[in-house]
This record gives structure tokens, sequence and C-alpha cells, in this order.
């Protein structure tokens, strides 16, 4: 219950979205025309509870009886999800007209999936975050299915959803397992008791099931297996957002189950997992993309591997790590999110020109969007001075102050192997000839999305302390 | 004002952008001139504001930071944009924007018809951002970036006539030139911040500089930060060794010569000494050999610049040599006099170069002086103002570069000893030789060109009037540091505004010997009288009797020839470093190191990963069961794992 | 820790060592003697006709799964109810508005679901 106004104040983000998904399904009930009003209406709200997260990022509080936080870190993820997710909503207005699956309902379960995110991002409760959790994947399902006229669509849905419902059955038995020795869901009251907790196998069990499950939902390896093929089969703007928003959630609550530990004795506890993991992402994802041919399996690799990447900060162990990650999904979520937008306006009808191929020669026929796209690759690539290159760096730090070093070594190591592929994409835009002398047809508003999230790369890049001034204050 | 310091920093980036990216659809040469000069104008309006509220504030709170964002923060690195205003970095930005400005507006007229006219005012524009960052900068790394930046805006601009030819080569080569020469320099200069760093644990100037003071750091620390910043300084401001770039540079168009590599980004070296001078006083070494490099630089290129021919070639070699004089100062300790010859250079060679312009203008881009002549009653407004900068940069008085000069001359007979100055007055009656051999053979006597083929005319107001102001400022600009001689109770303005910059270093350099102002007064008569005799000695050659040139020469065949050919430090820089280094690149680095191991590892290496690649991809084979088995069998080590360590 | 399940496992170990025990017994003591008749599949003495792997109409799924998941969330409200007069006493009408709300909330799906047609047959 609400004890006074100012709780309400705090958590009016999630009341807004929660609203916008009700004034939505009215609309979408009523009204002919629903799949025109709701991706503004969406944007609106989404940019809305974003700014007014922002403003109110210094009023922490704990509220609804300790199972959510506000403020802090918490609004910052907030506002990483909603920007991401206007960004997405902005991308899909033409898009999904393009792939045939233009309805209403998209931007509503859009919406849904936010509020789960949201949910996930603030919890300070285990069934929270897996209220959270749930809300986002079930939307995530339908999304990746999305038009169920197509074979490809229903097979990455399928698959997301069984394997989806494998990873948190392990979830679930794992808070299961922390509950049984703990006899709490309350993480404050788990962080409290975990040295006395931590000598028990059964607890220790339960925790890694817990890690187990964010493995799936972060992409990490070996629990990646389903992410080529869904982002491949799904629409190309609702993979950028399962890229960003939903890695960024998963890590949101690896952050907020994980965070109070460090600096306490415990912190390095599950580090071998955390390293181990790491590593396998960062090299798998970096090795395989190399032989794909296909534009989206090749960034769905990347994103394996840049899981493994901000896994490193969450091995560390350390406050600059904590502070590295979110620094990372930030820059890594418009990254990521250009580089689809991208992908879904050079997109044609029925899955076509996504192999590499296809974007030769894009450099003289649209040197804007080859612009905007080599400036991309380069920031994936981690090349100063965009942001993907500060990203790397602050996690890399947080390793070597935790004398991980090595660690860091691989880091770079499956950075310089990634740039192959990354910049194959360069060479393939500006030095290999095209067939065809198409220009490259795109609306305003996809191209407004693009650039927006390009300049938050380049503002990122320029200025990524004032970033990470802001998240140390609150860590 | 001093808070939107910043928007003086940023409205040339705006100017940047607006004129880079619209450029070639505005196609209005006064819409793009306007934009671009008038991003200056304003920033030069907001530093005069900042100027005069810092005049209002008691003198120890003069020096204000103004924070914009932090850059990039990790452990103890901290480094922010931000600026520091304090006098040292007003009277700089001043000097930049005031004369960036001024420089602007001629443009417009001396660019007229280019084609690629918008990219120059970009350029332009981007120039005056990194060189206000250079200046404006609290800390090592935003001045780094600012000095990159003017570097790679001099490349631009000199190869901006990148189809040209210039001399044996074309115009991109001698920006190649002037781009790798400043290399060489940034690595000192980027090797003395990582040693700065590691024993002051900051990069910010003012924290640097009270550690500097307080920290215990053995005096080789110092003295190899210093020299190794030095090495940075003699690569931008075109010092003995790395000199050689600067008349290659004159292949820009002319406003650039001007601005650049004469007004402003030359003198950037000077500036960086003068802000670091608390580590030079920490280093009484380092401070002898920058007086010496100075002292030595400024006489060897006035030696050259006696003989050459191209008018913006002498200009070039009198720019040096005046580096050198400033360079000198900083050496002797007389940091503030330095600053000042700076700021009056800046006016007298801006001048110079804008009324060089004029004529090339003027005479269809011929640039031989022994093809000018006469030109005094075609250039009425040019030959006026020129001669104001002739006067100035040969000390005559009451022109500012009389007062600025003197200065020097003076500190270096008090604080380093009689040879400087002898060998400083050496260098001032050859400057006022050359520089009055330049004016006669331009503008005086009688026409040795084709008064029927070409007809030079005056060039336009938006020229001239730039040349009518700077020659106002050549002239009465010197009188802001009038000596304490002249004075009297009054002191040194220009001295005392700047003293607070200069408090700490000069501490803790100390020199003795008392000096009387009888000794003043006849040093400076010698040096008067030196420039005077310089000029007549050059009217008596060059117009009554060419006769006397032409037998010198012939008597003195060989020196002229080694003076002609630069004393052949090209030649010499060619056989010793670059030969050798390019030779063994080709025929080592190249065809075996690079082409066989280094592409040999990376082939071998690219295509065992695309193996590799290859193999572990099989792993997805697309069937969700076997998707769930490589999950469990990852959960299942998991487990294994946490059973074992436990 | 473990010892306290030992009871359990005794009851699963006789589980399943009497199921299996049952089973097999009467597979190995008693006589076979299998006819056509035996081995057909029982219909109460029809005769079978036709595959087993009848398809059913998809709009019987659909009902079925909206009626699942009403059905559940009404579930929410018996808790509730059973604690009405206690909650009430302690939180006041705040108790009564966040039901509300609640109920709004599964009535605009309730709606959704029939505006689309998710309950017409035909």
């Amino acid at each position: 219950m609400l004890n006074n106004i100012q709780e309400f104040y705090n958590i009016l983000p999630l009341i807004i979205i929660g609203g916008l998904i009700l004034v939505s399904l009215i609309i979408e009930m009523y009204s002919e025309s629903s799949e025109k009003i709701l991706p503004w209406l969406s944007i609106i709200g989404f940019l809305f509870v974003g700014i007014y997260s922002l403003v109110e990022v210094g009023r922490t509080s704990i509220v609804l009886q300790n199972m959510l936080a506000t403020g802090g870190v918490v609004n910052i993820f907030w506002l990483i999800f909603n920007i991401t997710a206007a960004i997405v909503c902005l991308l899909s207005i033409n898009y999904i007209k393009k792939y045939g699956a233009y309805y209403g309902e998209y931007y509503i379960i859009i919406q849904t999936s936010v509020l789960g995110m949201m949910l996930m991002a603030g919890a300070k409760d285990l069934i929270v975050i897996f209220l959270g959790l749930e809300v986002m994947s079930i939307s995530f399902y339908v999304l990746a299915g999305f038009n169920r006229n197509r074979s490809s669509a229903n097979e990455a849905s399928l698959k997301y959803f069984l394997l989806g419902a494998f990873a948190t059955g392990f979830l679930v038995y794992g808070i299961a397992l922390i509950y049984g020795k703990a006899t709490t869901t309350s993480i404050d009251a788990i962080s409290l008791n975990f040295s006395a907790l931590s000598g028990n196998v059964l607890f220790l069990t339960g925790v890694l099931l817990f890690l187990i499950g964010f493995s799936f939902k972060i992409a990490a390896f070996p629990f990646h297996m389903w992410v080529p093929d869904v982002y491949q089969g799904s629409p190309t703007t609702v993979a950028g957002l399962f890229s960003t928003a939903g890695k960024a959630a998963g890590f949101s609550a690896l952050i907020v189950t994980f965070a109070a530990l460090f600096g306490g004795p415990h912190g390095h506890l599950f580090t071998p997992y955390l390293s181990a993991i790491a590593v396998f992402s960062m090299l798998f994802g970096s090795i395989v993309a190399i032989m794909q041919t296909d534009i989206k399996r090749m960034l769905a690799y990347s994103s394996i591997a840049h899981a493994g990447y901000m896994l490193i900060g969450l091995a560390s162990g350390n406050i600059d790590g904590v502070a590295g990650i979110i620094f990372y999904l930030a820059a890594y979520s418009f990254m990521n999110l250009a580089a689809f937008g991208i992908v879904s306006i050079l997109e044609g009808k029925e899955e076509t020109n996504l192999d590499l191929d296809s974007y030769a020669g894009l450099g003289t026929r649209s040197p804007f969007i080859a612009g905007l796209f080599a400036l991309i690759m380069f920031a994936l690539a981690g090349i100063p001075p965009f942001a993907g290159f500060f990203g790397k760096y602050y996690v890399f730090i947080a390793a070597i102050k935790s004398d991980l070093t090595w660690l860091a070594m691989v880091g770079i190591l499956s950075s310089m192997i990634s740039v192959y592929f990354y910049l194959r994409l360069v060479v393939i835009m500006y030095f290999k000839s095209s067939e065809t002398e198409d220009k490259v047809s795109y609306t305003a508003s996809e191209i407004i999305a693009v650039v927006i999230a390009v300049v938050f790369v380049i503002i990122l890049g320029l200025a990524p302390g004032s970033f990470i001034d802001l998240v140390t204050k609150f860590l | 004002m001093i808070d939107l310091i910043y928007l003086a920093v940023f409205l040339p980036l705006l100017g940047f952008l607006i004129n880079g990216i619209f450029g070639t659809k505005i196609k209005n040469e006064k819409v793009i001139g306007l934009i671009g000069s008038g991003a200056i104008g304003i920033s030069f309006l907001i530093v005069v504001g900042a100027f005069f509220e810092t005049l209002s504030l008691p003198a120890d709170q003069r020096t204000n930071f103004v924070n914009l964002f932090t850059w990039m923060k990790v452990g103890t690195l901290d480094v922010s944009f931000a600026y520091q205003v304090d006098q040292l970095s007003l009277i700089m930005a001043l000097v930049v924007t005031g004369v960036g400005f001024i420089i602007h507006v001629y443009s417009i007229g001396y660019m007229h018809g280019d084609k690629a006219f918008w990219r120059f005012f970009a350029y332009l524009n981007l120039f005056i951002f990194a060189m206000m960052n250079l200046i404006m900068a609290d800390n090592f790394v935003l001045m780094f970036l600012g000095w990159e930046g003017v570097g790679l805006c001099s490349y631009l601009l000199i190869g901006f006539w990148y189809d040209k030819d210039f001399e044996k080569s074309t115009t991109s080569a001698a920006g190649l030139k002037a781009f790798v020469v400043n290399r060489i320099g940034d690595v000192g200069f980027l090797l003395a911040m990582f040693l700065i760093y590691l024993f002051f644990d900051s990069l910010k100037f003012s924290e640097v500089f009270s550690r500097a003071v307080s920290f215990d750091v053995p005096e080789h620390i110092f003295m190899l930060i210093t020299l190794l910043l030095f090495v940075g300084a003699t690569g931008k401001s075109a010092q003995i060794p790395l000199f050689v770039w600067l008349p290659d540079a004159m292949a820009g168009p002319t406003p650039v010569s001007a601005l650049i590599h004469a007004a402003t980004m030359v003198t950037a070296g000077v500036y960086m000494v003068a802000r670091t001078s608390v580590l030079y006083a920490m280093a009484p070494t380092t401070m002898m050999i920058v007086a010496v490099i100075g002292v030595f630089t400024a006489f060897f290129a006035a030696t050259i610049g006696l003989v050459q021919n191209d008018i913006k070639k002498v200009l070039a070699y009198s720019t040096i040599s005046q580096l050198g004089y400033m360079f000198l100062a900083m050496g002797a300790g007389a940091f503030s006099a330095g600053i000042f010859h700076l700021m009056t250079h800046a006016f007298f060679k801006a001048l110079l170069f804008l009324g060089a312009g004029s004529v090339i203008h003027a005479m269809h881009e011929q640039q031989n002086i022994q093809h000018y002549g006469g030109l005094k009653k075609y250039l009425p407004i040019t030959y006026g103002t020129f001669l104001v900068a002739a006067m100035a940069i040969s000390g005559i008085p009451p022109f500012s570069g009389f007062f600025s000069k003197d200065e020097i001359l003076w500190f270096s007979y008090t604080n380093l000893g009689f040879v400087f100055w002898l060998i400083g007055v050496i260098t001032a009656i050859m400057t006022a030789f050359y520089m009055f051999r330049l004016y006669f053979l331009t503008f005086d006597g009688k026409p040795r060109f084709d008064e029927k083929q070409t007809h030079p005319h005056e060039s336009p107001k938006l020229m001239t009037v730039p040349l009518i102001v700077l020659a106002v400022l050549s002239a009465i600009g010197g009188f802001i540091g009038i000596p304490e001689i002249f004075s009297g109770a009054h002191g040194n303005v220009f001295h005392s505004w700047l003293s607070p910059i200069f408090k700490s270093a000069n501490l803790k350099l100390s020199y003795f010997g008392a000096h009387s102002h009888f000794e003043e007064y006849l040093l400076m008569a010698i040096s008067v009288a030196g420039a005077l005799g310089g000029i007549s000695a050059a009217a008596y050659i060059y117009l009554k009797r060419p006769s006397i040139a032409a037998n010198t020469v012939e008597r003195f065949k060989s020196i002229y020839t080694t003076l002609w050919n630069k004393y052949y430090i090209d030649e010499v820089y060619d056989a010793t470093v670059i030969n050798p280094i390019v030779n063994s690149s080709r025929s080592f680095l190249w065809k075996i190191f690079d082409n066989k191991i280094i592409d040999g590892l990376v082939n071998g290496l690219a295509k065992s990963i695309s193996i590799v690649s290859s193999l572990i991809r099989k792993m997805q084979t697309g069937i969700v069961q076997s998707y769930a088995l490589v999950m469990m069998i990852g959960i299942l080590l998991a487990f294994f794992w946490i059973i074992l360590s436990l | 820790m473990l010892e306290s399940y030992i009871p359990i496992f005794i009851v699963m170990f006789f589980a399943t060592v009497i199921a299996l025990g049952i089973t097999f017994s009467s597979m190995l003591l008693g006589p076979q003697r299998p006819n056509k008749e035996k081995l057909s599949t029982y219909e109460s003495g029809m005769k079978p006709v036709g595959t087993t792997r009848e398809r059913i109409s998809i709009k019987y799924y659909l009902v079925a799964m909206l009626f699942i998941i009403f059905d559940l969330e009404v579930l929410f409200i018996y808790p509730w109810a059973v604690q009405f007069k206690k909650l009430f006493a302690e939180f006041g009408i705040s108790i009564f508005i966040s039901m509300f709300i609640f109920l709004v909330v599964f009535e605009l799906g309730y709606l959704y679901a029939y505006k689309k047609g998710g309950f017409e047959w035909d």
C-alpha cells in the first residue's frame, strides 16, 4: 500500500506505463486505426517516463512494503529501457507495415515488456524479479512470432518459448532453494545473512541456478543457443529490443541482487563461474560471428560477445565494474539499436536484403546511411572516441583492479578478433561494387530514430565521465 | 561572461558544423563568410566581456574555472572539459579570436571565387575551436586535444589547394611534411604527459603546479619532463631542429599563413612553456637549453631570411626568427616579456602576411620579390600598412615591436649574459635589414614587371579594412607594456597583469646582480641604432646601388648559396634521417617484416580462426532439443564446479 | 539434514517395488491366451472405427484458454474476501480500492477478448 503521496510520485513511472497499457487496450478495442495512434502514444509515454525518471533520479526510496526500490541506479535503468523502447517504436512505424504485421497490439506488447523490465530493475524481492521477468519474457515470446503467417517467425517464437521456459524453470528452482535456506525472499535480508548462508551447499546451488536463469536472458555462453535463431526469425526491430532493453533488464536484475554483496567478504564467491561464462561468451561470439553471412545472425553473435564483456564487470565484483556495466549497457543499447534500425531500413519485403553481400556499394548508393552504419560498426568494435570504447575500457579497468588482468587480456584479444567482422561490413559497403544502383528509401521517422541513437553513441563517447559520475553517485 | 566562456570555444565549432555540413547547399559566399566570421566575432565579444569581468575582480581572484562536463574518470585520473579563465589564457584568447576575426573578414575578400569557399571557412572555424581548447584548457589532456586539432587543421589548410603544385612537389606533400614533423614533437608532449601523471598523479594544471612545488621530486625528473615538453614546443613552434616544416607551410592560402603559421598556432609552443613555467623553473638546465635553442634559431633563421626571394618565404623565416626571440625570453625567465612579444608579433606578422596576400593578389599570384618594385603608387593602403608592420618588426620606437623585443633583449642581458644579448641584437639588425630589403624591393624603386600586361590594383575594402585595423594595433599595441623606465610609478601594466601567473615560477628563479637604468638606456639605444643602420643599409643597397648586392653575392658565392639553400638542412635531414628510414622501411620493414612476418602471422591467425569458427558453428544445429542439451551440459558443469569447490 | 527425508525415501522405495511387483507378477503368473477380440481396443462393446487422433476445432482451445485465464484471476479474490474484515481494519478503504483496480484491469482484459471476437464460435 502507498503510505503517502511521495511514494506515489516515486512509482509514478510504473503507474504511467501500466495506465498506458490500459489506455492503449481501450484504443485498440474501439478505434479502427489504432495502429496509427498507438506508436505515437507509446513514444510520448516512454519519453515522458524516461525524462521523469532522469529528473527524479536523486530521490531514492523503497516503496510498497520493501518490494520495490526507486531512484538512483533504478531510475537510470528505467531511463535506458524507456528511451530504447521509444526508439524501437519510432523505428517500427514503417517497419511492421513492410513486415506484414500491421497491428496495434504490437505496441501494447512492447509497453507490457517495458513494464516487466522496470519491475526487474527496481525489485527488492526475488518474487518481484520473477514477476517482472515473466511479464517481460512472455511479451517477448509473442513479439518474436508477431507475424503468425511467417514460418520463420513461428519457429523463432516457439524456440524462444521452449528454451525460455526451460531456463525459467531453473530460475524458479533456484529461488525455491534460496527461500528454503534463507526463509525469506527479500534481497536485503538475504544479503545481510549471506555470510552465514554461504557455507550451505543448497543455498549456493540456489544462487547458482538463479544465475543460470539470468545467464539465459543475457545470452551468455552456453545458454546462448536461442539467440541467433530468434534474432533471425523475429522482426528486426523486435530483435533490436531483445538485444538492448532485454539484455539491460537481465543485467539490471543481476546487479540489484549482487551489487549489495560487493565489498563484503563474499563478493568474489561466484567470480569463477562469471569469469568462465564471460570468457566463453566473448570468444565464442567473436569467433563464430566471423563466419556468418546473414547480418542479423552476425549481430546476434556480436551480442553474445558483448554480454561476455559486460560479465567481466560483474565478475570483477567491485563498484567500478557495476558502473562500467551500466555505462556499457547504455552505450551498447544505443549502438545496437542504431545497427538494427539501419538493418530494418535496408530490409526488403519478405526478409530480403539481409545477407552481407546486399550491403555492397552502399557507400555510393546511400552515403548517409552507409556513413552512419560505418560509424556504428566502429563504435561496436570499440574504436575511440565512440561510446563502445569507453564501455570496454571501464569494465577492463574494473577487472584489472580486482586482479583479474587475465580476464581483461582475454577481453582485449576478443575485441581484436571482433574488429574483423565489424570492419568487414565497412569494407563491403565501401569497397565492393554492387549489382544494383538502387537508392535506399526510408521514412523520416526511421532515420530520425537512427540518428538519435547515433547522437547518443557520440555523446556517451565524448563525455563518458559525466554518465559514470551520475551512476557512481548512487552505488 | 566568464561563465559563458565555453560559448566562445564552441561557437566556432558550430560555425564549422554549419559550413561543413551545409556549405555545398548554401553556395552564397556572403552567407558562408558571415557565418564563419560571425561565429568568431561573437566569440571575440564574449572573450572581451570575460576579460573586463576578470579585470574588475581583485587580483588574487582572477583565476576562474568553468567546468563543462566530465570527460573521462577512472580512479585518480579525472579529465574534464573544463576551461581555466585567467590572465594568461585571456590574453591568448583575445589575440586568437581578435586577430582570427580580422583574418576571417579578410578571407571573405581574399578567397572570393574559390571553388571550395565553404570548406575554407569550415576549416578556419575548426582551427579556432581547436586553438581555443588549447589555450583555455585547464588540463594537459584537453590541451593536447587542441594541440592535435590545430595540427590537423594546419595540415588540411596547407594542402587546401590540393591540386596545385608547390615548388618541387605538391601542396599536399607540404601539408604532410608539416604533419609528420609535428608528430615527432607530439610524441614528446605525450611522453611528458605520462611522466607528469606518474609523478604528480594528476593532469590538471592547478594541481600539477601546486604539487610540483610541494612534492619531493628529483630535479632530473623535472628536467626530463620539461625537455620532452620542449620537444613538443619545438615541433609546433618551428624551432631548431624541427623548424623545417614552416617554410613549406607557405603552400597554403595566405590568410592561413597569417592566422596559423604566424599569429596563433605556431605560438602554441611558447604558450605551453609559459603555462608550465612552474615546471621549467624547477629545471634550470632546461631553461638554459630553451634560451640557447631560442637565440640560435632566431639568428639562424634571420640569416636565411637575408637572401630569400619569395615574399612569403622571407616572412616565414622571419616568423621562425621571432619565435626564437620568444623562446629566448622563456629561457631567460622573462615569461611575460615572451607573451608580450607573442602578442605584438601576432599583430604585425599577421599584418605583414595579409599585406603580402594583398600584393600577391594584385600581382596575379606572383610571389617573387625580384619581379615586384614600385608598387607604392598602385597599392597605397597596402603600402602604408606594410610600412608600419615593417617598422614594428624592426623595433623602431614607438611601434609595438620595439617595446616587446627590447624587453626580451634586456632580460637576456640581465638574466643570461652579454653573449645572448649580442646575438639578439645582431639578429635584430639582420631583421631590420631583410624586412626593409623586402619592403624596398616590393614597394619602392622602379617596377620590374611588365606594366602593360600586369595591372596591379588595390584590394577591395573587405581586405584593406582589416589591414588598417591591424596596422593601428601594430603601431600602438606596445603601449600596454611600456617598460618601467619610461612609465615610472605605474610600472609595466602588462607585467603586473600577468605576474600572478608566473609568481611561483619567478619565486623559484632568482637572478642576482644590479643593473642601472643607464645600462638599460644604453642597450636600448644600441639596438635602435642597429635597427636604423640595418634599414639604411637596405635602402642604400637596394635603392641606390643594386650593384652592391650583386657584387657581394659574387664575392661570397659559397656563403650565398649556403644561405640560399637554407644551409642544406632539408638535404641533410633527407640524407641522414629520412632516406635511411625510408630505405630500410622499404627493403626490410615493408618487404620482409610486414609482408612476410606480420602478414603471414595475421593471415595465418585469421585463417585458423576461420577454421575454428566454421567448426564451432556446427554446434548451431537449429534443433531445439540439442540447444537444450547444450544448456543442460553447461548447467551440469556449473553444478560440478560448485560441489567440488566446497 | 537429509536424515529427515529417510521416511519419504522408504515410502518411495516400497511404492516402486509394490507397483512394479504387482504388474510383473500378473504377467508372470497369469495364463496368457490371446485372441483377436481380446487384443482389440476396448470401446464399451462397440466396434472401434477411425483414428484416435481426432482433431478438435481451434475455437475450443481458445475458449478453454480464456476460461483458464479468467478463472485463475478470479481465484485471487478468494483470499482477499476471506481476509477482508481484518485487512479493512488495518488498511482502511484502500484495501477495497486496490481490489477494485484489480477488477478494472481484469474486466478490461475480458472486454478486449470479447471485442476482438475471442468468444465468437463462428
